[in-house]
């Protein structure tokens, strides 16, 4: 797309409403923002942006909007789906400089932080009055709490704690007319439309987060967790249902098979059992007498359901020592191969088995290795497509080694993202989840909050035209009737 | 029990051709909730039957009109629930009622509301498409959540025809007590709970004493029984239940009923009327002659909103009106879903 105005006539606008250092425009400067989290999509902005302020940032989206310049947010960089992938004609929304916590209410049990503050530095604000905010995705020291709200993000504890989406109360955003709007409320419900639910997960397509009210939970008396090995895959899957079939909702339910547990073990020694086929980490909080009599209960089940080694962290720093080896999964996968693809399908937690037994097979055709590694407790799956980006065509082969287990996810009764969004990874594969009546409706939603689309454009939600593209690259067996002409 | 999701579709379809409005309903258990819709009478209520249920899975899959009280009884029947408790206000009430109304009950601040636990749906939109958002699994996040964004949009925004809800194991045991303290007592007690690992689900402030629940294994509800005080009342369930479905002494009254959803520390000494205090102090029942503009400037002020729940049928701004942007957007979001506004035109907000 071709904008109206040019880089140096926008620089020029902005520059009267910005702080000279809060606009980057050299290549050498926007460089370090060609990607997120998903590195292997790269492209440089038209610029970046970085205002320190929501009065600053109303105004830049206002003139924007006047010159119909595409507005990309970005919080910490970190999401696996390229939601915060540049684009050449779009500016680039840096929010990390609004990183306050300007509030913590130990009355109400709520932080009222800015978006870029880092997850883990909200629970570490809020431990002194004996609270924590329980969303706790795998990178918590480093992402931030605005793009935890834009993908939804969830983390080991959301079987029972929930989502980003369960765990907020209030939003404060910047609509792309520049208008400042405040979503949900400091009660427990808001009149109207639930829009707290719409703008979760909404990858920043509607409106630009500034200012975010978290639900803040009291500390559990006691934390404790249980590791359960198991010779075979599928009977570490039976057990997960076991578990929950005894009315047990456990804060974390984790599954890693042998791939993982090798490459986790290497990386940081956290005391898995290397030969297991799987492994199960069970955490159980609450009082003190309730865990006890849980984690009583769930290891003498794991033993009848065939678990070959149970045991439970003699102490705090094994509790942290069992979780460290999950949290640090996926870096210790990328020790082991150049490069990894990560996948974060959902399925219902009984097509398990068939699904890692068809994951194992692809992974034999493609012959590219995968490391599973699983929020067993409700379903959402991450396999690790190991490969190397330096040798020809691995990524593209990789891309549709992924493509082809997300189709594995819907046709199991899943859905092709549980908690990493759709970005730009997965476009493709929302044409095969959703009918186009379906996608146009979210079209629809979106033109209610951003009618010109300049938020995050391209992202999230396929056009019908893209999606008639990428059937039709199907039914020709990924063989293209013009390969010459570029689609994407 | 047959699936009429076609049938209903051709009935919407034929309200679109013939640009005639028509106002969705089950068996009419929440018409006081809202205002009245003048249009053609469109009922769901024949859209019954369970689909899908897998007690491991924790998801219940049924169709709108099904009855709540027989999802209820199937889960427990497998010792499980709707963790947000929804009151029913009547035998028939339909699961597909409870959510466009997003209601919940007692364990709603400490479990969650009846959205939160919204995992999927089909619906017809004012298009008369059949459409399915979210699924059966409990995280996804393809797509904006128009699953939540349809608890709660009293059908202004599509017609349900099928919905998957997340559902929990009951708890172990379950021991309600309470303590003769006043309001203010019961709020300073209520604060200085919130922020301690105890294992509350239910709570209430009936004007005379502080009613409290715990849940969970025998040992821990004695455990935290002994932190917080207070004498273990018989028939627990049967006070929530009656709480819940607005059948105590509270309720009986031919004054206008008001819900008030505010901060649970919310001061609202300036109200004139009874209350009865809920969800921790963020959900009051008041019972008062104030006039609607009065009281709402009053909980706005405090940072909440308030709903009409009986009294003063002829007021027609039964829900809390919203401020001009919002209410602009919201505009444009029904316009999104049903561009005819031919699904329950008014019932939520007056028409201009």
């Amino acid at each position: 797309m071709k904008n109206k105005i040019d880089q140096r006539q926008l620089v020029q606008l902005l520059s009267t409403l910005l702080d000279a250092d809060s606009i980057l425009y050299k290549t050498e400067d926007t460089r370090p923002y060609e990607c997120d989290g998903l590195s292997a999509y790269r492209q440089l902005p038209l610029l970046v942006l970085l205002p320190k302020t929501i009065d600053e940032i109303q105004a830049v989206v206002k003139v924007c909007a006047e010159h119909a310049i595409p507005v990309i947010a970005r919080g910490a960089g970190t999401g696996l789906s390229g939601g915060a992938l540049p684009r050449a004609d779009a500016v680039l929304l840096s929010l990390a400089r609004l990183d306050q916590i300007l509030k913590i209410d130990i009355e109400l049990c709520t932080a009222t932080v800015q978006p870029g503050v880092r997850n883990l530095a909200i629970s570490e604000a809020a431990a002194p009055y004996g609270l924590y905010y329980a969303p706790d995705p795998s990178s918590q020291i480093a992402c931030s709490i605005g793009g935890n709200v834009a993908e939804n993000s969830g983390g080991v504890h959301c079987l029972k704690y929930g989502l980003t989406v369960h765990n907020i109360a209030q939003l404060k955003i910047i609509t792309i007319d520049g208008e400042l709007l405040t979503i949900g409320s400091q009660a427990l419900d808001a009149p109207g439309y639930d829009l707290l639910a719409v703008l979760t997960g909404s990858e920043g397509m509607l409106g630009i987060i500034v200012e975010i009210t978290v639900k803040l939970l009291s500390i559990p008396e006691r934390a404790q967790v249980l590791l359960a090995a198991f010779d075979d895959v599928e009977l570490a899957g039976h057990a997960v249902g076991q578990i929950i079939a005894e009315g047990i909702i456990p804060a974390g339910l984790e599954m890693m098979d042998n791939p993982a547990i090798r490459a986790a073990e290497d990386f940081v020694h956290a005391g898995y059992p290397v030969d297991a086929a799987a492994i199960l980490l069970c955490e159980l909080d609450g009082t003190n007498e309730e865990v006890s009599e849980q984690l009583m209960y769930v290891s003498s089940l794991m033993k009848k359901c065939g678990a070959t080694l149970v045991k439970t962290a003699r102490d705090e720093s094994e509790r942290q020592q069992f979780w460290k080896g999950r949290k640090a999964a996926f870096p210790a996968v990328g020790r082991i191969a150049p490069d990894y693809y990560c996948m974060d399908g959902t399925i219902p937690r009984r097509q398990l088995p068939w699904v890692l037994k068809r994951i194992a097979e692809m992974s034999a055709e493609y012959q590219l290795p995968v490391a599973n590694v699983f929020h067993a407790g409700d379903g959402n799956l991450h396999p690790l497509i190991l490969y190397d980006a330096n040798k020809p065509g691995e990524l593209k082969k990789t891309e549709a080694f992924g493509g082809e287990i997300l189709r594995l996810c819907i046709e199991a009764g899943g859905t092709i993202t549980g908690e990493h969004g759709v970005g730009m990874e997965k476009i493709d594969q929302m044409c095969i989840q959703f009918s186009d009546d379906e996608l146009q409706q979210f079209h629809r939603l979106k033109r209610a909050f951003d009618p010109a689309e300049l938020l995050n454009p391209g992202k999230a939600v396929p056009t019908l035209h893209r999606c008639a593209e990428f059937g039709a690259m199907h039914v020709h067996q990924g063989k293209l009737a013009h390969p010459e002409l570029e689609r994407f | 029990m047959p699936d009429i999701s076609l049938e209903l579709q051709q009935k919407v379809q034929q309200a679109c051709s013939q640009k005639q409005a028509v106002a969705i309903h089950g068996n009419h258990t929440k018409a006081f909730l809202g205002n009245a819709c003048q249009a053609e009478p469109l009922d769901v209520s024949g859209h019954q039957g369970i689909l899908h249920y897998e007690p491991t899975e924790l998801v219940i899959t049924a169709r709108a009109g099904t009855l709540l009280s027989d999802i209820v009884k199937t889960l427990a029947d497998n010792g499980q629930m709707l963790a947000f408790e929804p009151p029913s206000y009547a035998a028939n009430a339909t699961l597909g009622g409870t959510l466009a109304c997003n209601l919940s009950g007692p364990r709603r601040p400490y479990c969650g509301a009846a959205r939160d636990y919204m995992l999927g749906c089909r619906i017809i939109n004012g298009q008369g498409q059949i459409l399915s958002f979210g699924g059966e699994v409990m995280k996804n996040v393809a797509g904006y959540d128009v699953s939540r964004l349809m608890t709660g949009a009293f059908g202004t925004l599509g017609i349900l025809l099928e919905v998957s809800l997340k559902v929990l194991p009951k708890p172990a045991a379950e021991w309600t007590f309470k303590q003769d303290i006043n309001l203010q007592q019961a709020m300073q007690n209520l604060t200085l709970w919130r922020r301690q690992p105890l294992p509350i689900t239910a709570t209430c402030h009936d004007t005379e004493y502080l009613y409290y629940r715990l849940s969970g294994t025998e040992g821990s509800i004695t455990q935290a029984h002994h932190k917080m005080g207070g004498e273990q009342i018989k028939e627990g369930d049967h006070f929530w239940e009656r709480i819940k479905e607005h059948r105590h002494a509270f309720f009986d009254t031919q004054s206008p009923l008001w819900r008030l959803s505010v901060p649970a520390t919310a001061n609202l000494a300036d109200l004139k009327g009874k209350t009865l205090l809920e969800w921790g102090g963020a959900q009051r029942w008041l019972v008062s002659q104030m006039t609607p503009e009065k009281l709402r400037q009053t909980v706005s002020a405090a940072g909440g909103h308030a709903t009409l729940y009986r009294g003063m049928p002829e007021y027609q701004q039964r829900l809390h009106p919203l401020d001009a942007a919002l209410q602009a957007l919201h505009k444009r979001i029904k316009q999104a879903f049903d561009p005819d506004c031919l699904l329950n035109p008014g019932r939520m907000f007056p028409l201009h």
